[in-house]
């Protein structure tokens, strides 16, 4: 009983490596499975008595089913003393199994593995070369660390063994005493060099891999044999060869010089006439490094794609560059192989093909997708024919792609089209056909790929001049339609980023008002970047065009006559003007001139709390999360009906009010600290034009000392605030200085001179919108009660 | 090197296991078979784990799954597993502490001796001299040798100027062929691939068969598919074996075809249309047709089926390549001879 359940013990503790899904399965599978323990119990009894037995034939039947059961994954550990006697067995098979079980449970029972050693030993000096070398495998699988000295004279006495198959066993013993005694190094260095000086093909693979494991830092010990590596490599056997082929390649990196060298400085020797024309790269290679890209140029033909492949490294890593096009056929020849092989292979062309084009190209074809290809062979496949992309075969891997659109297999088509945008990226001639194309694909019925195409179209006008209007106004209306929230971000921020240029003055806050309405549904991404965008975009109306737009539409909203709010918009464009041209002090002079346009008195602080209010929830949106849906909603309930309570809105934000401004309602304010710091520098004046100097700019999002309303941000109305002189700049060196403009709620470029030394050099900074913004924090409790005024 | 192997059944469970270093909990294979959930067949056939890389290949539904801790040339492990032969027993043999000992499953005989009645039979065949070989064209030369003693042979092309791009068995010595294009070797005993091989682009294969096909769509639910497959080109042999495989959009529900030769069948869950034909007869092209209802809705513009063609023309080379001679050396008997050339479709595909 006592034994029985230690035994369920056991069994218990091997199941616990097992997965637990895989538990009832199992138990389900066995076919003792109802009384499942207890005739395991009795059949390891039963086993026993085999093993005990003086027949070889039972002796074989239970071996065979122990290692069925270790094969299996269940523990067969008990039987450790049964099996172990067996080692002294003279059947052969008999002999064969129980090594199989030693090298498995030797290292959980060390001390009756102990038992078994002599046994190993007497096998040592056996006669048959293949039962030495078998007992020496599994004398140095044992993972017993009290053993190695024993181990040690083992791969000694073998390395200088007769058979060739010995030598080879004792080279592969060497990384297995290594890994088990570390300092054992030194000594097994010196047979590691031993066998390298074999000259026997079946053991330098092996000896080969020893040095890779155990002392690949070890040059010198090649140096000697390089030459003989190079020569044998050929008939080595195809894993020795790969092993080879990856240490030598390592060899050639480090000890040659490389031989696209002077391709790369084609550009200086073009200029230098005296440069030995003649002299061709393949030419002043070192005989030996000749040697071997010239040993290992048949193993491309090998049939073992590991073989191909390392051979198509060293290539890649080692050989000049006019002699890549060999090792391109044969990793080509390689697609044809299985799926698995093609995926790696894939895999290493992409990486090859993104630096070296011209490698690759000839075989185009072969990276067309096919429908039955997987999708992470297609995605391959997709990345290798942009890399690909020239401006000869750039129509030819469009119409290509063009057919992938209207695959089935939708994450494909997505990689396709972002494919199709890198192409429009690298290759300008097609880049307004590839936009065009794009544009048409936001008709296509199928949502996923309107998704991608907005996606793509984004980036490709982020970085190209195209003038985008058209495009995005056709965006802009298909935000209804288009669920995906990547994509919805995309447009809106196309829209806040290009809210400026003029067409789009009446699109965008419409957009944004509609975008508000369904907020709280938005995507975490889709709400950052309509945060941003709304900040942007009424940053922009306000800052361009004044309250212009947006009353406008409010007045339109709210129900006033459509007369009134177009009169009242002309009005305001003749007021914007003159907000450009008279503007001093922002703040009161917008206040003076739109209260003149207008008609209406009003007081100065009423309207500069309004403008407060709004500058906050905008702010506040940003700044904190709370009540970000209210908060939106109510922006633009503000923007709509800020206009009856009070008709003037000034058009400034950020910084036009100082916190001296008496506050008649008990709002309490606070302009507080940007929280997102732009640290990205823009480059001011380049280092050739400015004749050694330069000067990159960034906005610091603080107000400047001298007046608070400098955020560090020329044109007429603007005015700055230079930074002391630099008295000595050492080359090399750079210094940072606070220079204070104040933009006056334009957008308009900041012009002014650079006095140095070296000359005088004109810059212009131009502020984005959102850098005009000031950042403000109020309570929840104003904001809500602000608000409900807005909505009366 | 590798670590450990694990060989897992359809059902995703490991039924078999082979630690080559220390033993590695068989929990690993988690990370594989979530993989596997995830993408269906479609895995990456590396997968990096935090202590492990598994480096995987499936075969009739059963996944090897290799374990390595260290940085390893994955086709190393991809090329091995493919050469793994299903015996546990052979495992051991083939691998010492990882790294491939004998691969060659000639030599794993030697070493592992078949059953008792199977070695007789096998003696007897070897003992015998007979040499046959089989032509896989357009791809390679498949060898299938049962000479006794150690014949050293040569072959040789009377076109060898076709080959653009070779790969060999590792018993063909490279520098003959390199100076004199012939194939000079001594065999292995059984079957075994000599050499594969790509023609070059100037030498223009012709397609030895060709698909018409229209579908055309009727009204927005019901389209017509009409697919006539005619030979072309095969020097007056019979095209056997075609076999249609026509990858349907999701969007088509079903398929009421009519064939006048062979047989289809359309899976509704994987939308392919296999249509078995056989061998082409000249006098009535194989044609099928009839109607297609697609799911409502769908666009109709985007259905563009691809159809994978299988076939195989026996002694015909398409390539053109020919055998000329093979000489046996070193051996004194007269061996039997004989080529079969036989042509197969690759992977044959084409757009509608």
């Amino acid at each position: 009983m006592l034994s029985s359940s230690s035994h369920n013990m056991s069994n218990n503790s091997s199941y616990s490596n097992d997965r637990g899904s895989s538990f009832e399965a199992e138990y389900a599978v066995d076919p003792a499975s109802g009384g499942f323990f207890h005739t395991d119990f009795k059949k390891h009894d039963d086993l026993k008595e085999m093993l005990d037995s003086n027949k070889d034939s039972l002796k074989l039947e239970a071996m065979k089913r122990i290692i069925g059961m270790v094969a299996k994954g269940r523990d067969a550990s008990i039987l450790f003393p049964a099996v172990v006697k067996n080692v002294v067995s003279k059947n052969i098979e008999v002999k064969k199994l129980v090594y199989v079980y030693l090298e498995r449970y030797a290292e959980e029972q060390q001390d009756l593995a102990l038992l078994s050693i002599s046994t190993f030993q007497r096998a040592l000096k056996e006669p048959n070369q293949l039962i030495r070398a078998g007992a020496l495998r599994v004398l140095s699988s044992v993972r017993v660390k009290m053993i190695s000295p024993i181990v040690m004279l083992a791969i000694k006495d073998a390395s200088s063994d007769m058979s060739p198959y010995v030598r080879k066993t004792a080279a592969h013993a060497i990384p297995k005493l290594y890994s088990l005694d570390p300092e054992l190094k030194y000594e097994l260095i010196t047979i590691i060099q031993k066998l390298l000086a074999d000259k026997t093909v079946l053991v330098i693979g092996s000896a080969v891999m020893a040095f890779t494991e155990v002392c690949p830092e070890r040059v010198d010990l090649i140096h000697q044999v390089y030459r003989k590596l190079c020569a044998l490599l050929v008939d080595v056997d195809e894993w020795g060869q790969v092993t080879i082929v990856n240490m030598l390649t390592r060899y050639a990196r480090s000890q040659f010089v490389n031989p696209n060298l002077h391709e790369d400085d084609s550009d200086r020797e073009f200029y230098d006439s005296n440069s030995d024309t003649s002299e061709k790269p393949a030419a002043s290679l070192d005989p030996d490094h000749r040697l071997l890209l010239r040993s290992t140029r048949p193993l491309l033909q090998s049939r073992n794609a590991a073989v191909v492949m390392a051979v198509a490294q060293l290539y890649h890593h080692a050989s000049p560059k006019s002699e890549n096009p060999l090792a391109a056929k044969a990793l080509v020849r390689l697609l044809r192989s299985h799926i698995e092989v093609q995926s790696v292979v894939l895999n290493a062309i992409a990486s090859i093909s993104a630096k070296n084009k011209g490698m690759f190209e000839p075989y185009l074809k072969s990276f067309f997708v096919r429908t039955s290809d997987p999708t992470n062979i297609k995605l391959l496949k997709l990345e290798i024919l942009t890399n690909l992309t020239t401006d000869s075969n750039v129509s030819v891997i469009l119409r290509e792609l063009q057919t992938y659109i209207s695959n089935s297999d939708k994450y494909f088509v997505a990689a396709t089209i972002q494919a199709i945008g890198r192409c429009a990226c690298s290759i300008s001639e097609v880049t307004d056909s590839c936009l065009n194309g794009l544009v048409s694909l936001l008709s296509n019925r199928d949502e996923a790929v309107v998704a991608e195409s907005v996606i793509v179209i984004k980036r490709l006008l982020q970085t190209q001049a195209a003038d985008p209007k058209e495009i995005i106004t056709h965006m802009a209306r298909l935000l209804d339609s288009i669920t995906v929230a990547q994509a919805r971000a995309a447009i809106l921020w196309l829209l806040g980023e290009h809210s400026q240029k003029v067409i789009l003055y009446c699109i965008a806050p419409d957009i944004l008002r509609k975008m508000a309405k369904t907020f709280s549904e938005e995507d975490k991404k889709g709400k950052d970047v309509f945060l941003w965008e709304s900040e942007a975009s009424s940053a922009a109306d306000s800052s361009s065009s004044g309250s212009s737009s947006s009353e406008s539409t409010s007045e339109a909203s709210s129900g006033s006559e459509e007369e009134s709010s177009e009169e009242e918009s002309s009005e305001e464009e003749e007021c914007e003007k003159k907000d450009y041209s008279s503007c001093e002090d922002s703040e009161s002079s917008f206040d003076e001139s739109s209260s003149e346009d207008n008609n209406t008195p009003v007081k100065k602080i009423n309207s500069s709390q309004q403008d407060k209010t709004k500058v906050e929830k905008v702010s506040n949106n940003i700044n904190s999360n709370v009540d970000n849906k209210k908060s939106n909603l109510d922006l633009l309930l503000d923007l709509c009906d800020i206009n009856n309570e009070a008709p003037v809105m000034t058009p400034s934000l950020g910084g036009f009010f100082t916190p001296s401004t008496p506050i008649e309602t008990p709002l309490t304010m606070q302009i507080v600290q940007s929280t997102f710091i732009n640290t990205k520098s823009v480059e001011l004046i380049n280092r050739i034009n400015g004749k050694g100097l330069s000067a990159t700019y960034r906005f610091t999002r603080s107000p400047h000392l001298y007046s608070p309303s400098m955020t560090n941000n020329l044109a007429i109305g603007m005015s700055i605030h230079d930074f002391a002189c630099i008295s000595k700049l050492p080359p090399n060196c750079s210094l940072p200085a606070t220079l204070g403009i104040d933009f006056n709620d334009t957008t308009q470029p900041a012009n002014f001179e650079i006095v140095s030394s070296l000359g005088n050099f004109n810059v212009c900074i131009k502020p984005k919108v959102g850098e005009l913004l000031r950042p403000v924090k109020m309570p929840t409790s104003l904001f809500i009660e602000s608000s409900l005024d807005f909505v009366e | 090197m590798i670590h450990s192997l694990f060989i897992i059944n359809s059902q995703g469970d490991v039924f078999l296991e082979k630690h080559w270093r220390s033993v590695i909990s068989r929990s690993v294979c988690d990370y594989y078979l979530e993989a596997q959930r995830a993408n269906g067949n479609d895995i990456n056939p590396v997968i990096a784990t935090p202590h492990h890389y598994l480096i995987s290949i499936q075969r009739g539904g059963v996944s090897f799954v290799a374990v390595c801790m260290e940085e390893i040339p994955p086709l190393f492990v991809i090329e091995f597993l493919h050469r793994v032969v299903d015996t546990f027993q052979l495992l051991d043999e083939m691998l010492d502490n990882g790294f491939p000992l004998a691969t060659e499953s000639n030599i794993l005989k030697e070493l592992i001796k078949p059953p008792n009645i199977l070695r007789t039979i096998a003696n007897t065949v070897t003992g015998k001299t007979k040499l046959v070989k089989g032509i896989d064209m357009l791809d390679s030369i498949d060898c299938c040798i049962k000479l006794s003693g150690m014949p050293d042979l040569t072959l040789s092309f009377i076109n060898p100027r076709l080959f653009d791009d070779v790969s060999f068995h590792p018993c063909v010595r490279f520098k003959r062929w390199e100076a004199e294009r012939l194939l000079s070797f001594i065999p292995p005993d059984g079957n075994f691939r000599l050499i594969s091989y790509h023609i070059s682009s100037q030498s223009v294969v012709a397609i030895p068969i060709y698909v018409r096909h229209n579908l055309s769509i009727k009204t927005g639910e019901q389209a017509r598919l009409d697919l006539t497959v005619g030979p072309k080109q095969t020097l007056g042999r019979t095209v056997e074996g075609v076999k249609l495989e026509v990858l349907m959009p999701k969007c088509i529900l079903n398929c009421v075809l009519t064939a006048n030769q062979g047989k289809y069948n359309f899976d509704p869950v994987s939308k392919i249309l296999h249509w078995d034909i056989g061998k082409i007869d000249f006098t009535k092209l194989p044609n099928i047709r009839g109607s297609v209802s697609i799911a409502s809705g769908s666009n109709t513009a985007e259905i563009n089926p691809s159809i994978n063609v299988h076939f195989t023309i026996s002694q015909l080379a398409v390539s053109g390549l020919k055998v000329n001679r093979l000489d046996m050396y070193g051996e004194k008997y007269k061996p039997f001879k004989g080529v079969k050339y036989i042509t197969k479709a690759g992977r044959f595909q084409i757009r509608m």
